[in-house]
């Protein structure tokens, strides 16, 4: 009886902290499929939302509001990229094939940019960000409410994600935009702007994620890289370009991190992943949900 | 003296005096020092390293982000052999480890579109550091790898060869039909499968060659050690320093990436010490505005400096040519 107690608590944790995960995907699945950059600064955007948001509290700026500042700066930021360095990239290419690969050893670069940036100003330590952290009682264990809250935050963004990409304008424009971009430019759609517009929504969702992760962990600098392969990962279980997909892979992805670590042994959870992705990639290579 | 000119009439004398004084400076390598010789070495590994993953990754266009996977097998194979083999046959034997992983890899991923490639090999690099990990802790009960320690001159010149066997065995598969193959699917996979390439069995066995010098690499470099463990010989640095060094000295040519990973290598061991962080930085800043604004890299920058001074020097002649003309 304890067994299955034990398990359904590592299930719920599990689903909670998927959530985030999903979250955190949502954005980079904007971005590659729309903007056609894998986005490997993505993991960056989300330390510089943990670490603003622990910044923000140091100055007595409550976490959960946190992200009414933190997102628009990195919406500003992605903005910027993609208007800026991806758009340049992309003008400047041999062939329209090229620039996927090319877009990639660009945000190499600015991945190690925005990391080395960071590292001289917050340095390399690990800093106390956690908040809300008291524990529900719930079958057993102990949750903490930073996880619900977490999961509630993650959850209403993501539905507010969906239906800002399904009912809204400019979500139509977006998905225009990526199935057919020559189309959609005759169509009356200013593409460019609407790049831009994706790749500032997928960092501030990053940013959120962040302000939601370093409720959680303590942040520091160096978190960036493997949050990214995490990211890349629940993308591509999920499929490229479906929200919902996302968040059933991050949640799968949360579950089975949560019930490797408790009942087997936690170096071994990024090569469970693995090992799933490659099944996956076997059987449906688009992913979970995701379309031809 | 015309500089332009200077290069054409004087190419073989200018060719001879520069291999004469590469042997004079490989003859002289014992007597550098321990401190210069460790430079040299790791010069030696991030050239090996760029080149073969500019080979796949430059013509092909599949960006890969997985050699510290190969390199750091390498690195492993020679600690489970050091005491059963002699390391030529490691060096060998690492090679085709990282030869079969490879396949292995290659099989699974490179069916599909590139992106799905190289989010792949991005886990790669975490996913087998922690397979290994968990191996060592449940079955051999050994955490970090002690290396029996070699000359470090010997594994120069040990290193020195394998790059040379790798710029020919690169060079070789450039000019063959296989280099062929390679371009045509990196300038456009589809007409190239119609011209009846198999794209399939070419992208996977070109990964597989490039992976080959990058375990061997591994294998050579680790008795230079001392110690090692998973983390370290696994780390994703490694993946990240053969594309930066490729990309900075232009990964569409052979002598690009060597100079790029030479260089790199240099300037990593001489100012990372004492400016790491914003060396990395300027790193990242000269990669974004290399691949913005000089998609050939340094390498490409040589004839456009080359016609620009000449340019500006035949100028200058004929204005003063001028002048006298005017003058008289």
């Amino acid at each position: 009886m304890a067994e299955a107690e034990r398990l359904l608590g590592l299930i719920t944790i599990g689903i909670l902290a998927g959530g985030v995960y999903g979250l955190l995907a949502v954005g980079l699945s904007l971005q590659i499929g729309v903007c056609r950059v894998l986005n490997i600064t993505h993991g960056e955007f989300l330390m510089l939302g943990g670490i603003l948001t622990f910044t923000f509290s140091q100055l007595g700026i409550n976490p959960l509001l946190a992200p009414v500042i933190v997102g628009p700066i990195l919406f500003g930021l992605g903005f910027l990229l993609q208007a800026t360095l991806f758009r340049g990239v992309k003008a400047r290419v041999p062939s329209p094939s090229a620039f996927e690969g090319n877009a990639l050893l660009a945000a190499f670069g600015v991945m190690y940019v925005i990391q080395y940036l960071a590292r001289i100003r917050f340095g390399t330590q690990s800093l106390p960000s956690q908040y809300l952290t008291q524990p529900v009682p719930y079958v057993g264990i102990n949750l903490a409410v930073n996880l619900i809250v977490g999961f509630a935050i993650a959850a209403a963004l993501g539905i507010a994600v969906y239906l800002f990409l399904t009912r809204s304008r400019v979500g139509k424009a977006i998905r225009a935009t990526a199935e057919d971009p020559p189309t959609a430019e005759l169509m009356g759609v200013n593409t460019n702007t609407i790049l831009a517009v994706c790749f500032g929504l997928g960092g501030l969702l990053a940013a959120v994620a962040g302000t939601l992760v370093s409720m959680r962990t303590p942040v520091s600098t160096a978190m960036g890289f493997n949050n990214t392969v995490i990211a890349l990962i629940v993308v591509t279980l999920g499929g490229l370009g479906s929200v919902p997909g996302s968040f059933i892979a991050g949640i799968i992805i949360g579950i089975v991190s949560m019930l490797v670590a408790g009942l087997w042994e936690s170096v071994l959870i990024v090569p469970v992943y693995y090992a799933m992705l490659m099944v996956l990639l076997l059987v449906r290579p688009t992913g979970i949900l995701g379309k031809k | 003296m015309n500089i332009t000119r200077l290069f054409t009439t004087h190419r073989k004398l200018l060719l001879m005096g520069f291999l004469i004084l590469l042997i004079a400076f490989v003859l002289t390598f014992p007597l550098y020092g321990g401190a210069r010789t460790r430079v040299l070495i790791t010069m030696l590994v991030y050239a090996i390293l760029a080149m073969s993953w500019a080979m796949f990754s430059g013509t092909t266009g599949y960006m890969s982000l997985a050699p510290a996977a190969f390199f750091g097998t390498g690195i492993y194979t020679t600690y489970l052999l050091q005491n059963h083999l002699p390391l030529p046959i490691i060096i060998v034997a690492a090679g085709l480890i990282s030869f079969v992983l490879a396949v292995l890899l290659g099989l699974v991923t490179l069916r599909l579109k590139g992106i799905y490639f190289t989010i792949f090999t991005f886990g790669l690099v975490v996913f087998i550091p922690n397979v290994v990990t968990y191996v060592e802790g449940e079955v051999t009960q050994h955490h970090g790898w002690y290396f029996n320690v070699l000359d470090r001159t010997i594994i120069l010149y040990t290193m020195l060869g394998l790059a040379v066997v790798t710029v020919l065995a690169i060079y070789l598969i450039r000019r063959s039909r296989l280099g062929l193959a390679m371009q045509s699917i990196g300038g456009n996979e589809e007409a190239a499968e119609h011209m009846g390439i198999d794209t399939t069995r070419t992208k996977v066995l070109t990964f597989a060659i490039s992976a080959i010098f990058m375990g061997a690499a591994g294998a050579v470099l680790a008795p230079s050690l001392s110690y090692s463990n998973p983390t370290i010989a696994y780390s994703a640095f490694y993946s990240f320093v053969p594309i930066v060094a490729a990309v900075f000295g232009g990964m569409g040519s052979l002598q690009g990436p060597i100079v790029g990973g030479l260089l790199f290598g240099f300037l990593e061991k001489t100012l990372k010490v004492e400016w790491n962080t914003y060396f990395m930085l300027g790193f990242g800043i000269i990669i974004v505005l290399v691949i913005l604004f000089l998609p050939t890299g340094m390498v490409g920058l040589v004839p456009i400096l080359r016609d620009k001074l000449g340019g500006a020097i035949s100028k200058w002649r004929k204005g003063r040519e001028g002048e006298q003309h005017a003058n008289t």
